[in-house]
């Protein structure tokens, strides 16, 4: 959307520097959001580990997600770099297996069903 | 013009769905972040339509939050999304 602010390049740095990166309100152990908690409990359920960020810490970067994205809305999950989707997709990819089966091919350590 | 029917006539125009469902969530929201007294913040739109086909799951999203950009920057908090095309796996019947 803009040039890259410094809030766009710690999203980038983040996202590059982690396999599983969920953006989200609140935190993994007390998400302030039912999407958000939803998300957290497809990964937990998965075994992945990643790594939670709190856009309500910061409303620069609660913006600069969605511009980073061009996504409306929170949650996000970044895998290996890349954006996966919100709670929707993820909770349907979860549900077909589509997420577990995408997480192995890319080396990413997920309990097996 | 409610905010349900807002929406309903716009993903109508853009998508020409072959099925449509728009359920207020808002009551279960009650007392929330973005909640507001008179309901209509959160939504569950189901939307089956021919133009998805071919989209991956994130376009078919990124088309009707562009559709509805006008609400998501305004009333509505919270929108809830299945997008499908005509034939596939209706994710929401198993859910």
């Amino acid at each position: 959307m803009t040039t890259a602010s410094p809030v766009v390049e710690r999203i980038r740095q983040d996202v590059a520097g982690n396999d599983v990166v969920l953006y989200m309100k609140g935190t993994p152990v007390f998400p302030q959001c039912g999407f958000s908690a939803a998300v957290v409990q497809v990964l937990t359920e998965l075994g992945v580990k990643f790594k939670g960020i709190d856009v309500l810490t910061d409303p620069s970067l609660r913006q600069g997600i969605k511009d980073f994205s061009n996504w409306p809305t929170v949650p996000q999950l970044y895998v290996k770099g890349e954006f996966v989707g919100g709670s929707d997709i993820v909770r349907e990819m979860h549900a077909s297996g589509e997420l577990r089966e995408m997480l192995q091919t890319r080396g990413i350590a997920a309990n097996t069903a | 013009m409610s905010i349900a029917a807002t929406i309903e006539a716009k993903l109508r125009r853009a998508f020409a769905p072959v099925r449509l469902d728009i359920v207020d969530e808002s009551h279960r929201h009650a007392g929330h972040a973005g909640a507001r007294p008179e309901g209509e913040t959160h939504f569950r739109v189901e939307i089956v339509a021919a133009v998805f086909a071919g989209l991956s799951r994130v376009a078919r999203q990124r088309a009707v939050y562009e559709a509805l950009a006008e609400e998501l920057a305004g009333p509505v908090h919270a929108l809830s999304l299945s997008a499908s095309a005509p034939g596939e796996r209706d994710p929401a019947a198993t859910a």
